[in-house]
């Protein structure tokens, strides 16, 4: 990707001989309990290798809170229930913080059988760190003491989103599409309310939901899209239905923006080509061409270069471990139970600003940037020549959606 | 009026591909009685392949090449594979299929990794061909479209006009007569076997690009080929190309459709806000083809065309 | 098997009742003398979470095979009862709780007895769905099992007031009356309930293939035109037979639910349905007890095959190939035959043979391991090192290695075979 593949490659060999012989007895284990076979096998595996790399890291430095971080990782194959076998034997194993993130549904199952787990098992208490499922029902309705949320989640995105269109005076009409489940009707809930709220002269022209990983060709909504004369789309769309949406737009001669929440997800930039460019928008907490310190950079490049085919992406995951570790050496050891309460409310310096865990609902409030996919970038995504661009960052404040969690906090 | 005309062209470009994907199952399974589950799982492996040698020889070398390789791989799993589990009975023959879609998109996941390949359609083809109610039409859904009907009118003399084709079409409905009268069966049958694999890959090397190429692409389309098949009817090409156009315009249309349940049955006094009142055509588009499948089963279980039943 | 000695000059083909004894009950009493015993050996609460899995599976793989194995009917959406009935179950438990606080009719109703109504919920959803679809049996019926799955899991993401969207419903078990003094709080409590309802399920489904109905079932797919002509209609006795299977799918998930206190639409969906037929097949459809066997195989591959390797499917979808190609009669046909080998006479030679086989047939799948962990371990980043050898993927010598196991394994079971049947 640029010069110093080098010189990445000897920090990752100095870690390696750092975190090899640091074999403590006394570790502190986190159950990666994700995908890692199956349809999502490589979405879970980046993730995995993201985990690792941010323990090798922490290990390097002495640990966190003195114990030796190991990730071990537990096969959930997306599947609810299986998540549940996959977290009894993580317990069973004497892990007490597990770390999950794709998928609401595993995410909602996770958090619903920890609450249980330790309500029902005093004394052996696990935490529950969410680093990538945004359902906003996690850090509201269902929100629990063990639940700590490091992505922002779906109403935040929008909030952030909005708050850019609001400033876009060219754009006088969008269109909502999105995947018939939960996420997307959560999308386009949070695109409808706060529209109204911030532009009420934008017209929503349309709002439409498909079937999720069914629709095989997306032309007749591009022109649906374009029948409404839309000024830009908003999708929440990932995967397979992301790719699709693009390509079909960019052969239809679509010229709009589309505002996403996955543009830049695994595979995504690969599959898309030259058909996102300069059309796809997306809003994360990171893309890699961010500005920011050296040490990040070199940072970046020592974890290509130890995994040449994944990108560096979950900035979360690093954000996650780094939390926890702060946590870890405050209280002096793996308690879990005083390490939530550390969590709570911490805040922390990232590469990309501040950020803080809010007490009220466990939700991680951070900057936000509003990116766009084009070929003139230094760093590229995947391989392929393409990268994002920041448009606009959205300062962490803005992002703090009010929460109606009410949260019982053991005694 | 324009919605029409993108739908027409649309539907007609995706029922084809889907013919494309059919012909070949139908053939095999009404001569062989075999459904063969792995059948998409080929039209998968002619995407990756045109991947591929398409780094190495360029797109219209391996447009050539890839379906032949494919249809190797199929006469292998036919010798090999499905001729031993033959004397089993057709519930293992099928079972057998079915496994091996499991296998060959593990295979796949190994060796080309389990994200999705940058397979993109050949520079030569892609511009704007002409513009249409002010949007535009590529130039490689028309190649398509040109592909399609070039497969169509060699399949069509093959099965008409040469004597292999006058046994394939006298075994598609009485596969023991042909056998009586001293054919070599078993090689027709890895002969037929090759070739509808081979299509099955010609139509992932021009779908694979145009669509995506990962390895979720052949379960994705798989139980939409079976409807094809079975609605068309047991040893009918036509009543699959009927099937197929028939549920590439289905698609199409209903996603043009902008009207939910509520427009159609609010004089039941059907709420729009509620649950059932909400749900629109274009969001039921994608399970058409089962509704299709399971009415076709239940009311004329011979298909469409079907010379007999299953 | 029928001993003739013991009526000379008389050939009675009925089996004594002692015979009746050790190949109907024998078996029963031992499969619930190992549930009873496991507790006593202290496993954990990983142990038992799998136990319960497998108790949960085998009453679903032998719903699945009342119809595959006893009636010939290949279903493609077998899950749709089983999730049917796990909802049906979770909106009970539901109710339940709400009973608990605000009073009902349900109060009255213990979780303990929820299969109950996931049996009712799977019975049902077979009633309705059954009729239209079990006209014919072989293709057309499994394109229908294949569409309605399809369809009603498309239904299960569309209706979220009934089926809960994405995220599925949950509830919680520890509500209601207490049955047996069990709170069902701990996993260990959980294990009681699990075994209760699997015995239900094995003993009611074994008597089941002795009725009557059990019987035209197997007639049925032996040969429906036969049935006919004797005066019984094809399509009546596919359907109940249906009914009774969908209903101990649902069984299957009422156990599920109380179990994992979740219930989400994929679970409706054709994946789990595609595992159902793994587990039926692979432990062998020809026997009762096979997909009982294949269930607690299958159960545990699935949750912990997949710590060793990632490429565990493969292995899965391998290892179904090979039972459909060399042992059609599954695992439990291979544990059965290897049994009789032993004990007839002649012993000697025929485990000479099977064993040399059977080690030929190691090598070529430890080729074939090999190969894949190598594959594998270019992405992965971790060297494969059997036994501390490592076998990295740039070296040919890894590659080698293992088309040589694969080559001549194969070779050894070709030329075996062949030297055997000669």
């Amino acid at each position: 990707m640029n010069g110093t593949t080098v010189k990445s490659a000897i920090v990752a060999a100095l870690f390696a001989l750092v975190a090899g012989p640091a074999l403590a007895v006394d570790t502190l284990k986190i159950a990666y309990i994700d995908p890692l076979s199956g349809a999502f096998g490589n979405v879970g595996d980046a993730g995995l290798k993201h985990f690792r790399y941010a323990a090798e890291l922490i290990n390097a430095d002495g640990g966190a809170g003195g114990l030796t971080v190991e990730i071990v990782p537990f096969d959930n194959k997306t599947n609810p229930k299986e998540s549940l076998v996959q977290l009894q034997k993580a317990i069973d194993q004497g892990i007490r913080i597990i770390a999950q993130g794709n998928g609401s549904s595993v995410a909602n199952a996770l958090t619903d059988a920890v609450n249980k787990h330790n309500k029902r098992n005093p004394g052996e208490e696990v935490i529950f760190l969410n680093y990538a499922a945004v359902d906003p029902a996690l850090t509201n309705d269902k929100c629990n003491f063990w639940h700590f949320r490091f992505d922002a989640n779906v109403d935040m995105k929008m909030a952030g989103m909005t708050d850019w269109l609001a400033e876009q005076p060219d754009i006088k009409s969008v269109y909502i599409l999105g995947q018939d489940y939960s996420f997307g009707k959560a999308v386009s809930a949070a695109a409808q309310s706060m529209i109204t709220e911030k532009r009420p002269d934008i017209e929503i022209v349309g709002n439409e939901l498909h079937p999720i990983g069914k629709v095989k060709d997306f032309t007749p909504y591009v022109q649906k899209i374009m029948g409404a004369g839309a000024d830009a789309v908003i999708t929440g769309n990932w995967g397979t239905d992301m790719t699709l949406l693009i390509k079909a737009a960019a052969d239809a001669g679509h010229e709009v923006p589309y505002l996403t929440y996955y543009g830049g997800g695994l595979g995504t930039p690969t599959a898309m080509g030259a058909a996102g460019v300069d059309k796809v928008k997306q809003i994360t907490e990171f893309h890699e061409n961010i500005e920011t310190t050296p040490e990040q950079i070199a940072k970046m490049d020592a974890f290509e270069a130890k995994h040449p085919d994944v990108d560096y992406y979950y900035q979360r995951v690093f954000t996650t471990m780094g939390m926890l570790d702060k946590a870890a050496d405050e209280v002096g050891g793996g308690d879990v139970v005083a390490i939530a309460m550390a969590l709570e409310g911490m805040t922390f310096e990232t590469p990309y600003g501040t950020v803080e865990m809010r007490a009220d609902d466990h939700q991680l409030i951070q900057p936000l940037f509003i990116s766009t996919f084009t070929d003139d970038v230094t760093r590229d995504v995947e391989g392929t020549g393409f990268g994002f661009k920041t448009d606009v960052e959205i300062p962490a404040a803005a992002t703090a959606t009010p929460t109606t969690c009410k949260m019982r906090r053991p005694s | 009026m324009e919605t029409i005309a993108f739908a027409l062209l649309n539907g007609l470009i995706y029922g084809l591909l889907l013919f494309m994907l059919s012909s070949g199952l139908t053939l095999i399974f009404s001569m062989m009685g075999v459904l063969n589950f792995a059948h998409a799982s080929f039209y998968m492996l002619g995407a990756y392949f045109a991947f591929t040698l398409g780094n190495f020889t360029g797109f219209w070398v391996a447009l050539f090449l890839a379906p032949i390789l494919v249809g190797l791989a199929g006469a292998a799993v036919e010798r090999w594979g499905l001729r031993p589990v033959h004397a089993n009975g057709h519930v293992a023959e099928l079972l057998f299929t079915f496994g091996l879609a499991y296998v060959i998109e593990e295979i796949v996941k190994i060796t080309w990794g389990k994200v999705a390949v940058p397979y993109q359609v050949p520079s030569a083809l892609d511009f704007p061909l002409f513009e249409l109610f002010g949007s535009q039409y590529p130039a490689y859904r028309i190649f398509m479209l040109l592909i399609s009907i070039l497969m169509l009118v060699g399949l069509w003399y093959l099965l008409k006009r040469t004597r292999i084709g006058l046994i394939i079409q006298a075994a598609l409905t009485h596969p023991h007569m042909v056998s009586h009268l001293g054919h070599n069966v078993p090689r027709i049958f890895m002969l037929v076997f090759a070739a509808g694999c081979a299509l099955a890959g010609l139509a992932g090397v021009i779908g694979g690009n145009y669509l995506v190429t990962e390895p979720s692409m052949a379960f994705a389309i798989g139980p939409i080929v079976f409807v094809v098949v079975v609605v068309g009817g047991m040893g009918s090409l036509e009543g699959a190309f009927i099937a197929s156009l028939l549920i590439g315009f289905l698609q199409t249309f209903a996603i043009s459709i902008d009207a939910n349940f509520a427009d159609f049955f609010g004089w039941l006094g059907l709420q729009a806000t509620s649950e059932v009142g909400r749900i629109t055509i274009a969001s039921l588009a994608p399970m058409l083809p089962f509704l299709l499948l399971v009415l076709m089963l239940m009311l004329r279980p011979r298909g469409l065309m079907g010379e007999r039943e299953f | 098997m029928s001993d003739q000695t013991q009526n000379p000059g008389l050939i009675d083909l009925a089996p004594t009742s002692a015979q009746k004894f050790t190949t109907r009950l024998l078996p029963l009493i031992l499969f619930a003398a190992v549930l009873l015993i496991i507790p006593l050996l202290g496993p954990s609460r990983t142990a038992y979470s799998l136990l319960n899995a497998i108790g949960i599976n085998i009453v679903f793989a032998l719903s699945y095979n009342m119809l595959l194995g006893q009636t010939g009917l290949l279903s493609f959406g077998h899950a749709v009862y089983f999730g049917l009935g796990a909802y049906a179950a979770m909106h009970g438990m539901n109710a339940i709780e709400a009973a608990s606080f605000d009073g009902g009719t349900w109060a009255l109703m213990p979780v303990f007895a929820l299969p109950v109504l996931g049996f009712a919920g799977g019975a049902l959803a077979g009633a309705v769905i059954g009729w239209p679809s079990c006209r014919n049996a072989g293709v057309p019926f499994a394109m229908i099992s294949l569409g309605i799955a399809e369809l009603i899991a498309a239904a299960g993401f569309m209706f979220v007031s009934i089926f809960g969207g994405e995220e599925g419903i949950s509830a919680d078990r520890m509500n209601g009356i207490e049955a047996f003094g069990l709170s069902l709080g701990p996993i260990s409590e959980v294990y009681w309930f699990i075994v209760f309802w699997t015995l239900i399920g094995v003993v009611g489904m074994y008597a089941f293939t002795r009725t009557p109905l059990g019987k035209m079932g197997q007639a049925v797919r032996d040969n429906p035109e036969r049935v006919q002509f004797v005066g019984y209609d094809p399509q009546r006795v596919r359907y109940l037979v249906f009914i009774a299977s969908g209903g101990f799918a649902g069984l299957a998930g009422g156990m599920s639910a109380v179990n994992y206190e979740i219930i989400t639409p994929e679970s409706l969906s054709l994946l789990p349905s595609g595992f159902v037929l793994l587990m039926a097949y692979i432990g062998g459809i020809r026997y009762f007890a096979g997909p009982l066997l294949g269930a607690i195989v299958l159960t545990w591959m699935q949750s912990n095959l997949s710590d060793f390797s990632e490429a565990w499917l493969l292995y899965l979808g391998l290892m179904f190939i090979a039972i459909v190609m060399y042992a059609p009669g599954g695992l439990f046909g291979m544990v059965l035959g290897f049994a009789r080998g032993i004990i007839q006479p002649d012993a000697a030679p025929r485990l000479t043979r099977w064993g040399a086989l059977s080690a030929a047939a190691m090598v070529t799948f430890a080729g074939v391991i090999l190969l894949t962990e190598v594959a594998v371990s270019r992405t992965s980043g971790h060297v494969f090192a059997p036994g501390g050898l490592p076998l990295p993927p740039s070296s040919p010598l890894s590659w080698a290695l293992g088309l040589a196991l694969l080559i001549g394994g194969g070779w050894a079971i070709r030329h075996l075979s062949q030297r055997f049947a000669s």
